[in-house]
């Protein structure tokens, strides 16, 4: 079907996902069942949300290692609010705004006082934590108060037999490709991934651009938060310390959309996503030991970045631009 | 006449005896228990602040102790062995009376610890034990509690019992003391009854999602599974979500400090059954540790002094109101 030429990251990616679909399908009976399939795509509904805000950025030639500190702490500070007697609407508001808020900040660091996205979102991550740790809430694990029921159904709820979260997912992925393709905004993200001053000299508005993206990653991040929350009824803010972020940069890189921007779309983030998922839902049947399923999943990462670099070596213009 | 006098001399006798009643006598042992705190000072090194056991013990002890006149310091590592190994290093150096410390594992402070005691500093170790043992001890017995929760688990799901014998575990970190001892206690009962079948033991990180995305692979591949055990219950939310989702009755134990948000949960039905090791009792048998350290000043080192908290299994029909504690707020 694909010549050698065709055989994009990407396609590798989809390539071993389909063939560890099928191994795993002939070899664990209940893996290939319509419930399985879809607790398999839930259980990695959050990753793939958050996926689609990293690409938006890294399309963008930027970075967004703030990402799981903002979702964590926009969404522990609305349930403490809502604990402690504010109107429910009034602190997914909020917490709204903490999200839109955050990412400006971080989009103007990078766009005007221009300092490299790496270290700004880095630093952000940690400012973002610590203040909401510090201000915001008293504890690490905030718990889902009863005044905020009426939100479960996101995490927990199903339509039509589908889980929400998947459906929450595949919104976000067509409003993500849709934005990608259809938006002015859009394409000028593209634009500006693909070559900065370029893009400049036709005359995209690029700061005002950059702020953008990192608005709307932080908003993605609102989402995936609320999906997070309200399916364990809890939200822990540790996560923003651990090397969730990374998981969510490796969905991204792995499917194929390159760190050094203009490249890629949504199907990318899809078909890595798919992969962590198939793999982690075949080696949890399997019942194999938690360290040994980070190894196993670090190989396997390896090796579709190893076939990428034989099939596709570097041209000129990334040995010039360098990788991130 | 010789009778009144005795009459008039007794009532003496007896009002002074009554005066001097009124002015009290003192507690000799007083002003030799207050001396012994004075200018003392108490560092503690948690894994992190701000959960529940941690912030519990650190209300505890300072309740205990300021009143006493001891100085009651924290430094927070927040999750970061390093930092906290920082902390002990320059807390050797400071000679402060006492160090209170929550290993984050059985190896990362051992050393650490030694060097302390050398230096004169009594160290008191909470809950999870390093593999070096010092001062003081308060804490849950690990092992004691895997085989309690081990039988418990034979007794709702065994064959005999009219179960199936299918059980989960769901562990936390897979280093950490809580894991690794109560794994042990498991296999300890386990072990001996092969009509129980663990049909899955991850380790879940202490994280809930992972928690509820293992728990809802788990019940695609064994939708009969009868019970388990998982080790915390903040984690143990997800477990419960996972299997609330599924629409099935399982047996889960879980296990914590006995915050409120542990009966919380009990009430919704997230969890069957929880293992409190109750920590205002831990903290409270820190502090007095720490009391009959200073009181007594044996050399740092000499003796070694293990109190194992009490157990309680709470569930839906044995709890009571006031069975979990909360913190007070700030």
């Amino acid at each position: 079907m694909f010549g050698v030429a065709n055989l994009t990251q990407e396609r590798i990616v989809l390539a071993l996902a389909l063939g560890l679909t099928t191994v795993f399908s002939i070899a664990l009976p209940g893996f290939l069942t319509a419930e399985n399939l879809l607790s398999l795509v839930r259980s990695v509904s959050v990753l793939g949300i958050l996926g689609i805000a990293m690409a938006l950025v890294v399309i963008g030639r930027g970075i967004d290692l703030s990402l799981v500190a903002v979702m964590a702490v926009s969404l522990a500070w609305t349930l403490h609010m809502v604990a402690t007697g504010v109107p429910l609407a009034v602190a997914l508001a909020l917490g709204l705004a903490f999200c839109l808020l955050a990412g400006i900040i971080t989009g103007f660091l990078i766009a005007y006082v221009e300092i490299p996205a790496i270290f700004a979102t880095l630093a952000m991550g940690t400012f973002i934590y610590g203040f909401g740790r510090y201000f915001l809430i008293t504890l690490d694990v905030v718990y889902l108060p009863d005044a905020a029921r009426s939100i479960v159904w996101i995490g927990s709820g199903s339509f039509l037999g589908i889980p929400v979260p998947v459906l929450v997912f595949g919104g976000v992925c067509l409003l993500g490709a849709l934005f990608l393709r259809y938006v002015k905004a859009g394409r000028y993200v593209r634009a500006i991934g693909d070559n900065l001053l370029a893009a400049r000299i036709t005359g995209i508005p690029v700061r005002p651009i950059i702020v953008m993206q990192y608005a709307l990653s932080g908003l993605i991040g609102f989402v995936a938060g609320l999906v997070t929350a309200t399916s364990v009824a809890s939200m822990n803010i540790r996560v923003a310390n651990s090397t969730f972020v990374y998981d969510v940069i490796l969905v991204v890189v792995l499917g194929g959309i390159g760190l050094s921007g203009g490249k890629g779309g949504v199907r990318n983030v899809i078909v890595g996503t798919l992969l962590i998922g198939v793999l982690i839902n075949g080696m949890t049947i399997m019942d194999v030991q938690y360290t040994v399923q980070n190894v196993i999943k670090s190989l396997i990462l390896l090796a579709a970045i190893v076939a990428d670099t034989i099939i596709n070596p570097r041209d000129e213009q990334t040995a010039q631009q360098g990788d991130i | 006449m010789k009778g009144i006098t005795a009459l008039l001399a007794a009532a003496v006798i007896m009002s002074a005896g009554t005066m001097a009643t009124a002015a009290g006598i003192d507690d000799p042992a007083r002003a030799s228990h207050y001396d012994a705190f004075k200018g003392k000072r108490v560092v503690f090194v948690p894994i992190a602040m701000g959960f529940d056991l941690t912030e519990g013990w650190a209300a505890g002890i300072r309740s205990a102790l300021e009143p006493l006149g001891v100085k009651f310091d924290i430094r927070d590592p927040n999750w970061n062995t390093d930092a906290g190994a920082q902390a002990i290093t320059s807390l050797i150096a400071e000679k402060p009376d006492a160090i209170v410390v929550h290993n984050p594992d059985v190896q990362s402070y051992a050393r650490l610890l030694k060097r302390a005691e050398e230096a004169g500093i009594y160290v008191i170790q909470v809950n999870m034990r390093s593999s070096y043992s010092t001062d003081g001890f308060a804490g849950a017995d690990y092992v004691g509690m895997g085989e309690r929760i081990a039988n418990r688990l034979i007794e709702k799901c065994s064959p005999a019992n009219g179960g199936n014998g299918k059980i989960a575990i769901m562990q936390g970190v897979l280093t950490a003391a809580a894991s690794a001892y109560q794994m042990k206690g498991l296999d300890n009962v386990l072990s001996k009854n092969p009509q129980m079948k663990v049909v899955s033991n991850q380790a879940a990180d202490w994280d809930a999602t992972k928690a509820r995305s293992i728990m809802a692979t788990v019940l695609q591949q064994h939708p009969d599974l009868c019970g388990g055990v998982g080790f915390w219950d903040v984690m143990d939310v997800g477990t419960g979500a996972a299997i609330r989702e599924a629409n099935k009755k399982v047996y889960w134990i879980t296990q914590g400090g006995g915050n409120q948000a542990a009966c919380d949960n009990l009430n919704k039905n997230l969890y069957s059954e929880v293992v409190s090791y109750d920590v205002p009792a831990q903290a409270r048998d820190i502090a007095n540790i720490i009391q009959s350290l200073f009181q007594n000043k044996p050399k740092p080192g000499a003796t070694k002094t293990t109190l194992f908290s009490p157990l309680t299994f709470i569930n839906n029909d044995n709890m009571k109101p006031g069975a979990c504690w909360t913190l007070e707020k700030k």
